[in-house]
């Protein structure tokens, strides 16, 4: 009967109590996104950089991986030592570059990955196969689109222009075997991969052995921690960075974000808070009447409190879960506009999805709620029943 | 009545001041009324407005305590309760007829009936059969399903009455139950609480209405928070 009390006591004022609701549905929704936004770009960070089972990353000393054009000598050796340390189960090195063609009088540049098809990490093939010969590639969507190409067709390609020579340097042709997905690229980033000796010839750095970075990945149940150290310590020209130590590097550059995130839950917390309790003050206030007299009729106390607060937990639970369809709307869409953002991976989502942290955000509201209902009912509830009846009757 | 079975109803020197906003005194509500009334008995307070004639009514239901004196109902202290007590005793003891009727508008007449039932923890199927029962005998059992907004204030004060009854109490105190009723409507209700009374419920009605007076058994006048007449019972 108290269920029934609450609901048509709801009822009995629709518009009030929709828009309400719709109150806490965008400071749940705002809550929400707030929440997914604080956590969610490093998840997507670290989900991004585990997807391909890689747990160390070595650049350049001093350097992040592709931040600068450092690279560093000797990429096979280098190899071949990683791969002799006990506890790293494979090391897939890659060297970065721009690889160019010509598509009716235009020339087309794309971003150039060389690695060793066996084990890269960098990108999931969509159709054909991966490059096993010097003389194959296997490109992005956006890249055959650009070049007018298709798998199976040959393009000739340079690694550069040699303005002393007023030529292109390395150029050679390739045969388009496959088109891949590049998993750390830009969205609209054209893209290729090739051999790693294929690349290090057309750029001329063969010599040299050139590779921009080298990802090690570890034997399971090996400490990664303790792996990425002795690296370091075998390799003091590089900097070795584990997921972790990346994703701590993430959270001091991204502390803002979750500082803004922070202040904006708070915001969203307080003001279905405040919400709440206007709502059930006005609510308490207008039926002081029929309260006094549940009172005066032998009703308890905490019944009727209970009863008031059935209310608030109602317009609560419902306007959480339309906030909850309402901020997962809201995150998609915002996430499709920052994909955008130059320079990040098109995989990076600034708003994902957390079950347990969007689990607690949205109970706390419906705790703020429960919270906010409170006093207004129990003030309401413990009213002399004997005055306020006077007063109402006046 | 109140001598052949013992007092019911044993209000002791009871004084009651309210304190007013601001600077303004207290105001004397009930200045030493002493009165008792019997099981049976059918009893009206009268006076004029401002006697202490609902302020006395509040005291003998326990929704208010008095300054001094004692009231004592059915053996029980009313004065001395906790806020638990004193609700519980109104919930199973007292019945309440207010003069603007206050039904939850919120539930049926049935379920209005039903509300103190389903507080003081009877089974559903026994309550709906008393309410259904209880909306009979004040004449609206074909209007069970109607929402108060839905019912005219002769039919709402029915079902107040009705709801009033629910848990079998041994007291109906009554506020100015016709109060809002126009002259028809309030001869059916005076007759309706007669017949309660007939039918072994003591009552105890404040009102203005002569005529609701007049079918009481007993008169209690008031003026200035003081008892200044007493009929004792008619025709005892």
């Amino acid at each position: 009967m108290l269920l029934r009390l609450a609901w048509t006591s709801l009822t009995l004022h629709r518009s009030r109590t929709l828009l309400a609701m719709l109150g806490v549905a965008v400071a749940a929704a705002m809550l929400l996104d707030m929440v997914m936004l604080s956590s969610g770009m490093r998840e997507s960070f670290r989900s991004l950089l585990v997807t391909t089972g890689y747990q160390i990353r070595l650049a350049p000393r001093g350097t992040l991986p592709f931040d600068t054009d450092a690279s560093i000598e000797g990429g096979g050796g280098l190899v071949d030592s990683l791969s002799a340390i006990p506890g790293v189960a494979a090391v897939s090195p890659v060297l970065g570059g721009q690889l160019h063609v010509t598509h009716e009088g235009h020339a087309v540049t794309a971003f150039a990955l060389g690695g060793v098809a066996a084990v890269q990490g960098d990108y999931d093939i969509v159709a054909g196969r991966a490059p096993a010969a010097v003389n194959e590639l296997v490109g992005s969507a956006d890249f055959l689109a650009a070049a007018g190409a298709r798998v199976g067709d040959t393009v000739m390609a340079s690694a550069g222009f040699d303005p002393e020579l007023r030529g292109t340097t390395g150029l050679r042709p390739l045969v388009i075997v496959g088109r891949a997905h590049f998993i750390y690229t830009p969205a609209g980033q054209r893209a290729v991969a090739l051999p790693i000796a294929t690349l290090q010839r057309m750029e001329g750095s063969a010599a040299t052995d050139r590779v921009s970075l080298a990802m090690v990945r570890a034997d399971s149940g090996v400490d990664v921690e303790h792996l990425r150290a002795a690296v370091e310590h075998e390799f003091p020209r590089v900097s070795a960075i584990s997921t972790e130590t990346a994703l701590q590097q993430v959270d001091q550059r991204l502390s803002y974000f979750r500082q803004l995130a922070l202040i904006l839950g708070v915001v969203s917390l307080v003001v279905g808070f405040l919400l709440v309790t206007t709502m059930v003050t006005v609510s308490v206030n207008e039926r002081l009447g029929e309260i006094v007299v549940m009172r005066a009729i032998g009703v308890a106390r905490m019944r009727v409190v209970s009863q008031i607060l059935l209310e608030s937990v109602a317009l609560m639970s419902v306007g959480t879960a339309a906030g909850l369809g309402l901020g997962l709307l809201t995150g998609e869409y915002l996430n499709g506009i920052l994909s955008g953002f130059p320079g990040l991976p098109a995989e990076i989502r600034f708003f994902v999805f957390a079950p347990h942290d969007a689990w607690t955000a949205l109970g706390l509201l419906v705790g703020a709620g429960l919270l906010a209902g409170i006093y207004p009912s129990w003030r309401g509830a413990s009213r002399p029943i004997a005055i306020t009846l006077r007063e109402e009757a006046i | 009545m109140a001598g052949a079975q013992g007092p019911l109803v044993v209000v002791n020197d009871v004084t009651r001041a309210y304190a007013m906003s601001g600077d303004a005194p207290t105001v004397a509500a009930l200045r030493g009324v002493s009165f008792r009334a019997g099981k049976g008995e059918y009893l009206a307070i009268v006076g004029p407005s401002g006697c202490g004639k609902s302020t006395l009514l509040n005291l003998l239901g326990g929704i208010d305590t008095p300054d001094t004196g004692s009231v004592t109902i059915g053996g029980v202290h009313v004065d001395g309760m906790s806020d638990r007590e004193a609700t519980r005793f109104r919930l199973l003891r007292v019945g309440f007829v207010f003069q603007r009727f206050y039904l939850m508008p919120a539930l049926t007449a049935a379920e209005n009936v039903e509300l103190p039932m389903a507080e003081a923890g009877r089974p559903k199927t026994e309550r709906r059969a008393r309410a259904r029962a209880l909306l009979d005998y004040v004449g609206l059992g074909a209007r069970a399903s109607h929402r108060p907004t839905q019912l005219s204030g002769g039919e709402q004060q029915r079902v107040a009455i009705a709801r009033a009854l629910a848990n079998e109490p041994m007291l109906l105190l009554a506020d100015e139950p016709t109060g809002e009723l126009d002259a028809g409507t309030g001869a059916e209700m005076i007759e309706l609480l007669a017949r309660v009374n007939r039918d072994g419920t003591t009552i105890i009605v404040v009102t203005h209405d002569e005529d609701l007076a007049r079918a009481a058994r007993r008169e209690i006048h008031m003026r200035d928070g003081r008892i200044v007449g007493d009929t004792g019972e008619r025709g005892a």
